[in-house]
């Protein structure tokens, strides 16, 4: 279990993965903006998108492949809204004489599976090209205009922080744990569901108070560090915005522009 | 002037037995002093009266000016006294080890700039410069409780204490660390209570306590403490193995000097004696 990476984060030194992580994390929005925008039918503007993520890939020299295989993780997903759509729209004509699948609903079904695909794409880039850790700071950044409403940004970012910290150390006791249990006769290979679950409770328990006491001893530390809340505090590492950020955001906004240029162009009629 | 002073100290956890009970002690500046004592005879608590994170019920510590009953110099005590604790995994705040020595400095307002200059020293300090942007995770035990150390020092503390700091790590990791204590000791002339379960670890301490029932049972240099053979394993202190194999020898009629405590006079004594 050592080895679970969390997230999907792809380390390399690409242009894109030096963005500063608040704009990246804006960016994403405005390019699910775009695919939003793409109006039903217009289909060129999903290949607006789809040329977008494919230069952004290459800019951020990802493996095109590790981008496409997170369309899996919603497969199902996609499938099932693509099933729904052949079989419930009933617009247009039907593809055979008398036959219950329409041309309609081919065409949505078409145009459901390319909108959620691209979302999905577009969401991967952001989580392949920047940590968790870089997230959380992004994060930070944004919420805080949140401040005007004494919202705790500081505080928030720090569990953030503190929560991705303690990802790996965790793990590496839930396996610690589940060893001892097993040697113990624990069963954990069980084909009975209810078996297996059951086995999981005296790993969690032990996992729980564990969790209190690591929480006890780090307040500690943090207290014997001086730390007294967001109060007089400075910050070592600040975002810093560069001509790169510029030139994503003049780029995500050309999609946007594009795609709702391309929707007046040509869409399937049905 | 002592640099930091306890006087009469008394502290409970549940108002019924008391941790730590009428304890005065004072240390000098430069000083390393070792804190031994069986589980349960208060080292750590006295850890936590040092550093302000516990305060006394009766008596009074004081650290330089600041005393710790006074709620406005807790933040003076704990800047002046830094701890490092047993478990490197719950003491490491974030996910990359300049953030986590920039954790100190943040709390107390240092500017940024300065924040960047004392990541630096803190790191030099402890022999670490090449993984300033490493993860934590990736580190051994030892490079951890050393990154432990660094984020301590980045609050540029005049006392370190050490609870039980190499209590969880290998042989290689507890050199590692006590050879970066000793360093900090010796060139920067920070004070150092070590608190520790290895009797090894005090003998090179200029002075050493040992705590019993969270009473101050015996003080003195470290040959001191371990002379009287008999008290020292009553008082629940296991002595050096290079001390209970020269005993063993005398006993088993070899003729070489009693009182040896460390492998270097053992091996001096094997090595000379016929």
């Amino acid at each position: 279990m050592r080895d679970v990476s969390f997230g999907q984060y792809y380390p390399s030194f690409s242009a894109v993965h030096k963005l500063n992580p608040a704009i990246k994390i804006l960016l994403s929005i405005a390019y699910i903006v775009a695919v939003f925008l793409v109006q039903p039918f217009y289909f060129l503007g999903f290949l607006a998108c789809f040329t977008y993520i494919v230069l952004v890939t290459a800019v951020a020299k990802l493996p095109f492949f590790r981008v496409i295989k997170s369309i899996r993780a919603i497969l199902f997903f996609v499938v099932l809204s693509a099933v729904i759509q052949v079989f419930v729209n009933k617009t247009g004509s039907p593809l055979w004489e008398g036959g219950f699948i329409y041309t309609g609903g081919l065409i949505s079904a078409a145009y459901i599976v390319l909108r959620i695909s691209m979302i999905v794409l577009g969401a991967s880039l952001l989580t392949l090209t920047t940590s968790p850790v870089e997230l959380a700071d992004g994060i930070e950044f944004l919420l805080y205009p949140l401040k005007l409403i004494k919202f705790p940004v500081h505080e928030f970012a720090l569990i953030m922080s503190i929560a991705l910290r303690f990802i790996p150390t965790l793990l590496d006791e839930t396996d610690r744990i589940i060893k001892a249990q097993k040697a113990r006769g624990a069963d954990f290979e069980s084909k009975n569901l209810f078996k297996r679950a059951k086995a999981m409770i005296p790993v969690l328990i032990p996992l729980l108070i564990s969790s209190f006491r690591r929480a006890d001893e780090l307040a500690d530390a943090m207290d014997s560090r001086c730390y007294s809340g967001s109060k007089n505090r400075t910050k070592y590492k600040k975002l810093t915005f560069g001509w790169g950020d510029l030139i994503a955001a003049l780029f995500t906004a050309g999609l946007i522009v594009g795609v709702v240029f391309l929707n007046g162009v040509y869409g399937v009629t049905v | 002037m002592p640099i930091l002073k306890a006087e009469n100290v008394s502290f409970s956890y549940d108002k019924k037995i008391n941790a730590v009970e009428n304890f005065s002690f004072s240390v000098e500046k430069g000083e390393y002093v070792a804190v031994l004592g069986r589980n349960g005879s208060g080292k750590s608590t006295l850890a936590k009266l040092f550093n302000a994170l516990l305060i006394p019920d009766k008596g009074k510590i004081t650290v330089g000016e600041f005393s710790s009953d006074d709620k406005k110099s807790l933040f003076e005590i704990r800047k002046r006294v830094g701890v490092v604790f047993q478990n490197p995994d719950n003491q490491l705040i974030a996910s990359i080890v300049e953030d986590d020595i920039a954790f100190g400095p943040e709390n107390v307002g240092v500017p940024r700039k300065e924040i960047g200059e004392r990541i630096e020293f803190a790191l030099k300090a402890v022999g670490m410069e090449e993984f300033r942007r490493s993860s934590p995770e990736r580190l051994s035990g030892g490079q951890k409780q050393r990154i432990a150390i660094a984020g301590v020092l980045a609050l540029t503390p005049e006392i370190l204490i050490l609870d039980e700091s190499t209590a969880m790590l290998d042989p290689a990791g507890r050199k590692e660390v006590l050879k970066v204590v000793e360093k900090l000791n010796e060139e920067q002339g920070v004070t150092v209570i070590a608190i520790t379960h290895y009797m090894e670890e005090a003998l090179f301490a200029d002075r050493v306590i040992v705590l019993d029932g969270g009473k101050l049972a015996k003080e003195g240099r470290p040959e001191e403490i371990f002379s009287d053979r008999e008290n020292a394993v009553k008082l629940g202190l296991e002595l050096p193995f290079a001390a209970r194999i020269a005993d063993e020898l005398i006993k088993r009629g070899v003729k070489i000097k009693s009182g040896i405590l460390t492998k270097e006079e053992l091996a001096e004594e094997l090595c000379g004696s016929k």
